[in-house]
């Protein structure tokens, strides 16, 4: 076997940081992973003794459990921390926390934090790999990888495709993974959403922009619907929920007029009516579930990736290795 | 390509005259070919699985189940040497395991990691009622108490040398090959 392939470093903080390859990589790794979820006993054994630590310091229950699965299916030891009843809330620093918890001797930490750059932060001063969970508005990247990998299973491609990512990208981490992803891989990336929720510069990541949802579905080939966070709207970033969904919402009578059939996304979890009616959520063109099925997939492939592999030894070891 | 320090130890025919011996070997092994299950490891193995099944449908006019294993993720040794970064496919007869004779193929017995990795992973897929371990080539080194049922060839290996099974659909050709990997002379 040839390590052709480029090698993951020590952390997943974002995938603006991974090449083309590595990312080719992670999706490849992926389908293999696929099949053991739907055996009998869902379990192999490659990261047996790996104690794995669950760190959310914001609510999740997709995100947590899908990595939650991924860690037991590949027989890894999990704790769970949430910031709710832990010493998180006595006031004890991120950097404090990892360290203690180190000093328990874990192999990998896996985070969810509201600040930007969280996760660099912390996979810069802990020995343990960190993958990140979704920092902030910054990046969510396991989020980025199972869209698209669910794209190419349903596509047979990326290169060349055209992916609009609808709704409020200026606060979200799983549009800014998409973008690097996508790009990455070769595809078209549109934003479209309400003035006030489309950061400034969206051309300078390569971006089309829409403003009108209409031209978004008659350019595009794929929709990555976000959620809307109800807060925005308190916030004043939008007039009403009616409004939006009224504009901005994703329903069949506005696919009616598109001239191809799109392929419809969300991360979850999703406001029916709002951003996405329930029709399009549930209609034939959604692969919305096998985005969580593929979830567990690629986090298994990530945490395979980053927890075997000492490079030193590998050397001494290849002479041995034929079996 | 043979080359000098490639030294030829099987012909296609060779290895096609084996086979058809061990599939005999399979057949007379189970006492007939009910429940038997041909489960070939990724990715050699698999090819002379392909190849032992048709010899035994053939021969007994049945048709034989068959699945293949990768063991990847049941190795010992991935801190040592690190993720494989291709990990085959395992697929599943679709009978099951459960109360079958199972059947490993494997091109070349060498230390016995490999089998154990496959002896887990069917003891977490099912319980099957027999397994036998079938190798085109056992060329010795065992590091584990595990011994081929049936057997091909054995091939003395000498230090600095490895022993390469080649299959057309990966090699082009069909042949045992003994490779000089030791360039500068055990």
């Amino acid at each position: 076997m040839s390590d052709t392939v480029p090698r993951l470093g020590k952390d997943l903080v974002g995938l603006e940081d991974l090449t083309a390859g590595q990312i080719l990589q992670i999706l490849d790794t992926a389908e293999p992973f696929k099949e053991i979820s739907e055996r009998r006993i869902k379990k192999v054994p490659v990261l047996r003794g790996k104690t794995i630590v669950n760190l959310f310091f914001e609510a999740s229950t997709r995100t947590r459990v899908s990595f939650e699965f991924a860690e037991k299916r590949l027989s890894a030891d999990t704790v769970n921390i949430s910031s709710t009843g832990s010493s998180v809330v006595k006031g004890e620093t991120l950097v404090d926390t990892a360290r203690n918890l180190e000093a328990m001797r874990i192999d990998m930490v896996v985070m969810r934090h509201g600040s930007s750059g969280s996760a660099r932060f912390l996979a810069e001063r802990i020995p343990s790999n960190v993958i990140n969970a979704g920092d902030g508005w910054h990046e969510h990247p396991t989020q980025g990888l199972l869209d698209l990998l669910t794209i190419r299973d349903h596509m047979g491609r990326l290169d060349g495709l055209k992916v609009c990512i609808v709704g409020d990208i200026r606060h979200s981490r799983v549009a800014r993974s998409n973008i690097y992803g996508l790009r990455s891989l070769g595809a078209e990336v549109a934003v479209c959403g309400p003035r006030t929720l489309l950061p400034p510069m969206m051309e300078e990541l390569g971006c089309h922009v829409f403003p009108h949802i209409d031209e978004a579905i008659e350019w595009a080939d794929v929709l990555n619907v976000l959620r809307l966070q109800l807060e925005r709207m308190e916030a004043g970033y939008v007039p009403s929920l009616r409004e939006y969904n009224r504009i901005w919402g994703v329903t069949s009578k506005k696919l009616d007029a598109a001239p191809r059939d799109l392929l419809i996304l969300h991360p979850g979890p999703m406001n029916r009516g709002v951003e996405i009616d329930s029709d399009v959520a549930d209609g034939p063109h959604s692969v919305i579930l096998n985005q969580v099925t593929n979830g567990v997939a690629i986090r298994m492939a990530v945490l395979y990736l980053l927890a075997g592999g000492q490079p030193e030894k590998a050397e001494a070891a290849k002479q041995g290795a034929e079996t | 390509m043979p080359s000098a320090n490639r030294i030829h130890v099987m012909s296609e025919s060779d290895v096609h005259r084996a086979v058809a011996r061990m599939a005999r070997e399979v057949v007379e092994r189970n006492g007939g070919t009910e429940d038997l299950v041909l489960m070939g490891i990724h990715r050699r193995g698999t090819h002379i699985a392909a190849m032992i099944r048709s010899e035994i449908e053939q021969a007994e006019d049945v048709e034989i189940e068959s699945g293949s294993i990768d063991i990847t993720l049941y190795r010992d040794d991935l801190e040592v040497v690190g993720p494989r970064p291709i990990i085959g496919r395992s697929e599943l007869p679709s009978c099951g395991v459960d109360d079958k004779c199972v059947v490993i193929v494997d091109d070349v017995a060498f230390t016995g990691r490999t089998v154990r990795g496959a002896l887990n992973e069917l003891g977490d897929w099912g319980r099957p009622k027999r397994i036998l371990l079938c190798v085109l080539v056992d060329r010795g080194g065992r590091e584990l108490p595990i011994h081929p049922d049936i057997t091909g060839r054995e091939v003395q290996v000498l230090e600095g040398q490895r022993v390469e099974v080649l299959v057309p659909e990966l090699d082009d050709y069909l042949g045992v090959e003994l490779i000089q990997t030791d360039t500068e002379g055990a």
